[in-house]
């Protein structure tokens, strides 16, 4: 951000965790943003306020608590539209996160539409949210599951698409927008009009691509898209689903309770109008209430900063970690190809002691397969160390994880 | 305990160079498993002759704790007694690999092999001996490896 008016000390204060020092007297280096970031302090006050001083649920009620929690609630709908600049807020749907918004399209949509020996197409660098209810999906109808290869610098082989698509038989696609474990940014726009092409619906997995990207879904024009609050500075326990009205209404409900009915008798219910229609019972009021406050900071940065400041520091991440001897760095080397994820193996030290020893110095990465043990295979490792970058990361930091890795490579002897 | 501790050169060479690492032919007990968590896999062979262990082999991959960790364990095994094997603790491995204080994520690496080994004792007397006391004595004593 060294480019922008928010100077990374401003933006590294707004974030209390960023303070704490871990084993003992180790200042914390967080490089595991690809699984979750901290949280400014804005976003921990917006939800506790809520919880101070106008706690009650919302959308029943006539009292002034309920009037000002359904505002804030309804209010962070609006901003989510705005941030993916989708047209209809009620398009929107509030779910627990991406895991959760896939299963609901896979049960809502999924079992109208997809048939015995229709086919389902995901790829070889998703995240097993991406995969396992596709194969439930799949087994339940009798349909076939394919995946549209990784080629060896990481990026998805779209001749493979063409190939099932040619079949006639393709129902959805359901990929990744970046990949949690190479951080490849997937060619969307192209696979939604191959898809279109073939009247193919389209899923895209937007978990690791909303917080780091900008993302306009009007010109990408899916028909499903997902993706996670605490990703992007947020709160745990809130996902997006966007989808396209129409499909909205035509899909059963995913859960059925309280909020989501218009008329409930004894045998037959009529359902509410969209969103509520998938937001069955209390919703999780004070997290979506604290997502606000996470896109009102994303925004006040500006996302074309965010990346910036990521590409800036993920190619001074890569050229360092290329230095290092013995090392295997996965995913695409041109830095406008790729997010800020580096996942790599160090000589024959397992992730998981690379891991340990690192952590002793106070850094947070990742190690193991990621959920993605599909693309582990596909890249012949058992697993990988995984570090990922946020706003709030400096070229400092990664020099001290360098100095890390090269303790590692002392204490193995390499 | 410090990495320093961790990896001292004896758990690399393990890693490195594993003791008993393959398979047998027809093993008494055979017994496979893994951690979810982190991918660590593991298998045990070993065969049993006058309340002996006459052979013991293992294969898997994963971190240098756990493979480190069954390495040792096939070594300390080997031409014991079925008894003593059966009667092995969660602290006779960490002894053996001199690794005490291990934080609770790494603690399954190092345990591991112990897990598979007494899974394997537990089919083994169930299926082929029909001792079932024994087995659900080992059963019980195993239940808190992880």
């Amino acid at each position: 951000m060294q480019t922008s008016f928010i100077s990374i000390e401003n933006i590294r204060n707004d974030f209390p965790i960023l303070k704490r020092m871990v084993h003992k007297n180790k200042p914390l280096v967080y490089f595991d943003n690809a699984a979750t970031t901290q949280k400014p302090i804005q976003v921990i006050e917006a939800i506790s306020n809520y919880y101070l001083n106008y706690n009650s649920n919302i959308h029943r009620a006539v009292h002034e608590l309920a009037e000002e929690a359904t505002l804030a609630y309804e209010a962070t709908r609006d901003k989510v539209a705005k941030f993916i600049n989708v047209k209809n807020r009620e398009e929107i749907i509030f779910v627990r996160g991406t895991t959760e918004a896939i299963n609901l399209v896979a049960y809502a949509w999924g079992r109208q539409n997809i048939n015995k020996d229709d086919i389902i197409v995901t790829t070889e660098y998703e995240h097993h949210s991406n995969i396992v209810p596709w194969q439930l999906l799949a087994k339940e109808k009798g349909a076939k599951l394919e995946y549209i290869g990784v080629d060896d610098n990481g990026e998805l082989i779209l001749d493979h698409l063409d190939t099932y698509l040619k079949t006639g038989k393709v129902k959805i696609v359901a990929f990744s927008q970046m990949s949690n474990v190479l951080g490849t940014i997937t060619d969307s726009e192209e696979i939604v009009k191959r898809c279109k092409a073939y009247g193919a619906r389209v899923l895209i997995d937007g978990a690791q691509s909303v917080p780091h990207l900008k993302v306009d879904l009007q010109k990408l024009d899916c028909d499903f898209f997902a993706f996670s609050a605490h990703k992007m500075l947020g709160p745990t326990g809130v996902g997006v689903l966007w989808a396209k009205k129409e499909l909205l209404q035509e899909m059963v409900p995913f859960n059925g309770g309280g909020d989501m009915i218009r008329e409930v008798h004894k045998y037959e219910t009529t359902w509410n109008d969209l969103p509520y229609k998938f937001e069955a019972g209390t919703p999780n009021i004070a997290d979506v209430i604290g997502f606000a406050a996470a896109l009102d900071y994303l925004n006040n940065i500006g996302m074309d900063k965010v990346r910036e400041h990521e590409m800036e520091l993920t190619k001074y991440a890569l050229d360092k970690l290329s230095q290092i001897k013995g090392i295997v760095l996965y995913g695409p080397k041109d830095v406008t190809k790729r997010g800020g994820v580096i996942s790599f193996n160090l000589g024959d030290i397992h992730p998981h002691d690379l891991a340990t020893i690192v952590d002793e110095d106070g850094i947070a990465i990742r190690s193991g397969h990621h959920c993605a043990q599909v693309l582990m295979e596909r890249l012949d490792v058992s697993a990988t160390s995984r570090a990922s970058f946020y706003i709030y990361n400096t070229k400092g930091e990664v020099d001290v994880f360098i100095r890390s890795l090269n303790r590692a490579k002392e204490l193995f002897k390499l | 305990m410090s990495s320093a501790d961790i990896y001292r050169e004896i758990i690399l060479d393990y890693y490195r160079n594993p003791r008993n690492y393959g398979k047998i032919q027809d093993p008494d007990i055979a017994q496979r498993d893994s951690n979810p968590l982190c991918g660590d896999e593991l298998e045990m062979h070993l065969n049993i002759k006058d309340d002996k262990v006459a052979d013991v082999k293992f294969t898997g991959k994963g971190c240098a704790i756990s493979q480190a960790s069954a390495s040792m364990l096939t070594e300390l095994i080997l031409g014991k007694d079925f008894e003593y094997v059966k009667k092995l603790t969660k602290e006779d491995i960490l002894d053996n690999l001199g690794l005490h204080d291990l934080g609770p994520a790494r603690i399954k690496c190092a345990l591991l092999s112990l897990k598979v080994l007494k899974s394997g004792l537990y089919s083994y007397l169930v299926d082929k001996l029909h001792d079932t006391a024994s087995a659900d004595k080992i059963k019980e004593e195993s239940s808190g490896l992880y």
